[in-house]
């Protein structure tokens, strides 16, 4: 592509040197093998993070960041602003596809090995931005200030308070307080919309960078292969990442419309405990494992708190995945890190199913799987059946 | 030559449907959120009257003024004597400043761009454009020996 062809675009390039990036993504190539689709997966995640900046911009327009008034306001936002309900709504639905589609990005880039050398601070960054991604759930659950969120966020904050040692200081680090107040509200909503986003958007930066710079990974099946294939970014990638995005639009504005997020009652910090507290779907399976573990003590320790250093001591594992691997490292395969890892991803859904009672989790993880092999067929072409 | 004509009508047939569809689409996102950005009419207070004290407040003994709540609205109530109690809209008609009231020279004053307006709300000199919008004032008698309560209404 010529930039003389484009109005301004010589002036432009004359000030921006525009012409090595294009020249840069016109070279640019992106590896094609029956598992090409996975590489989907990060670009779908961020057009959900996209949509939860603009949305998320657009709600602090009327959001009222007060114990008084926080309420009231997404009451206000859900009926009296035009569009308001399909605003929020998409806020809502975005936000725990953009959980979804980070895990399943983060699993199949784990089972595809692609944090091998070198490509492991792409995978530390990757896995940073996973956790700042929960934290954006967390934070951003209590906002509407409605019953089942306080009482959600006090007993999430509670499990913080068990950690050993840390715990109380931890406790008082996130409610602002010792107990959850408007001043936690005050916290979480900074947390929300000012520091979790710079952080992410740093990290995002770097992420995406050092993807650009060593280009996609190949899983070791397919790079053992003589006759690799490439595809090229512009147009044939982006063409489809693009197909992807206007989907997930169309998918997310059905949801929203068809399915509006409620707002139950309002918060009451004297009314007794609801029924049914419950965190967000991502975070059953800690709840549910928690909820198992009896009472008692052991060397003065609770029994409690062990689950919760354990899941802390899970997450820095995840983070440490690239320099624990030494196999897929020396050898170029390490089948029982990919046992782990079965293990860890049936542990998740057997526990978020046992928590719900019912086995859609299990289904929804089957179609997931489904699904990938499906799109495969608009992302893949095997040789011999015409170009890619 | 007829083939060549065919191929660019086909191309230039599906420009259009691709411009059209991608037109559409950045519409139908765009049309939610620039409603979405104005805000909605929220319908005004439909306060009809506050109570706004006894008639021998110390605040009005000493400035000789308050200013109330009147639903969203600010209004001044400014004490002349016990029976003389007056109330006006306390929003300059200039830049909608909150006037006050001085009890020497006998003037409703706004500091913004010193505006000044008589005791019957009228502009008399600087900047404001028109008069103050008076409000009316009712003394509700309490008993004999009790100070009355002051009623502001709507005038």
């Amino acid at each position: 592509m010529s930039l003389d062809r484009v109005p301004f675009g010589s002036w432009l390039d004359r000030r921006l040197h525009l012409s090595g990036l294009l020249e840069f993504a016109g070279h640019k190539t992106v590896p094609h093998h029956r598992f090409s689709v996975v590489y989907y997966l990060g670009g779908m995640t961020l057009f959900f993070f996209v949509v939860q900046v603009t949305t998320g911009i657009l709600l602090m327009l009327y959001y009222r960041p007060s114990a008084e008034g926080a309420f009231e306001s997404v009451q206000f936002i859900m009926t009296t602003v035009p569009f308001g309900w399909l605003i929020r709504s998409i806020h809502s639905w975005s936000a725990n596809l953009m959980v979804f589609f980070a895990f399943v990005h983060l699993v199949t880039v784990f089972f595809t090995k692609a944090y091998r050398p070198p490509r492991e601070l792409t995978w530390i960054t990757g896995c940073l931005l996973f956790f700042l991604i929960m934290a954006f759930g967390f934070s951003g659950y209590l906002l509407p200030w409605n019953k089942l969120a306080f009482f959600a966020t006090k007993v999430g904050t509670d499990i913080a308070g068990v950690v050993p040692v840390v715990g109380e200081w931890m406790l008082r680090f996130l409610r602002g307080g010792e107990r959850v107040t408007g001043g936690t509200l005050s916290r979480f909503y900074g947390w929300h919309v000012a520091i979790l986003p710079a952080l992410a958007t740093l990290l995002l930066g770097v992420h995406l960078l050092l993807v650009q710079m060593q280009g996609m990974s190949s899983p070791p099946s397919e790079e053992a292969k003589p006759d690799r294939r490439s595809m090229k970014f512009f147009p044939h990638f982006a063409m489809r990442d693009l197909f992807g995005w206007i989907l997930a639009l169309g998918v997310l504005a059905s949801l929203a419309a068809l399915f509006p997020w409620e707002l139950g009652e309002k918060a009451d910090p004297f009314a007794p405990a609801y029924q049914n507290i419950r965190p967000e779907w991502y975070f059953m399976f800690m709840f549910q494992t928690l909820k198992l573990v009896p009472g008692g003590q052991i060397l003065g320790v609770e029994y409690e708190s062990i689950p919760i250093v354990l899941f802390g001591l899970g997450g820095v594992v995840l983070l440490l995945v690239p320099f624990l691997d030494r196999g897929i490292a020396v050898r170029g395969k390490s089948p029982v890190v990919t046992a782990i890892g079965v293990l860890a991803v049936l542990y998740i859904l057997g526990m978020t199913a046992w928590a719900y009672g019912n086995l859609i989790p299990i289904w929804v993880g089957l179609a997931t799987v489904v699904l990938l092999a499906l799109f495969s067929l608009f992302t893949y072409r095997p040789q011999g059946r015409g170009k890619p | 030559m007829e083939l060549r004509n065919e191929g660019m009508g086909r191309r230039r047939f599906l420009n259009w449907i691709l411009g059209t569809s991608a037109g559409t689409l950045m519409a139908s996102v765009l049309y939610p959120v620039v409603r979405f950005l104005s805000p909605p009419e929220v319908p005004e207070s439909t306060t009809a009257q506050v109570e706004a004290g006894p008639t021998n407040d110390p605040e009005l003994l000493t400035n000789g003024f308050k200013i109330i709540r009147f639903g969203a609205e600010p209004v001044i109530v400014i004490r002349l004597s016990d029976t003389d109690i007056r109330a006006f809209s306390a929003t300059c008609t200039h830049l909608s400043c909150i006037v006050g009231y001085r009890k020497p020279i006998e003037r409703i004053w706004c500091n913004c761009h010193n505006g000044q307006y008589d005791l019957t709300g009228k502009n008399v000199a600087g900047p404001p454009p028109r008069p103050l919008t008076p409000y009316k004032v009712d003394i509700v008698s309490r008993g004999p020996d009790q100070a009355g309560t002051v009623v502001v209404s709507k005038a």
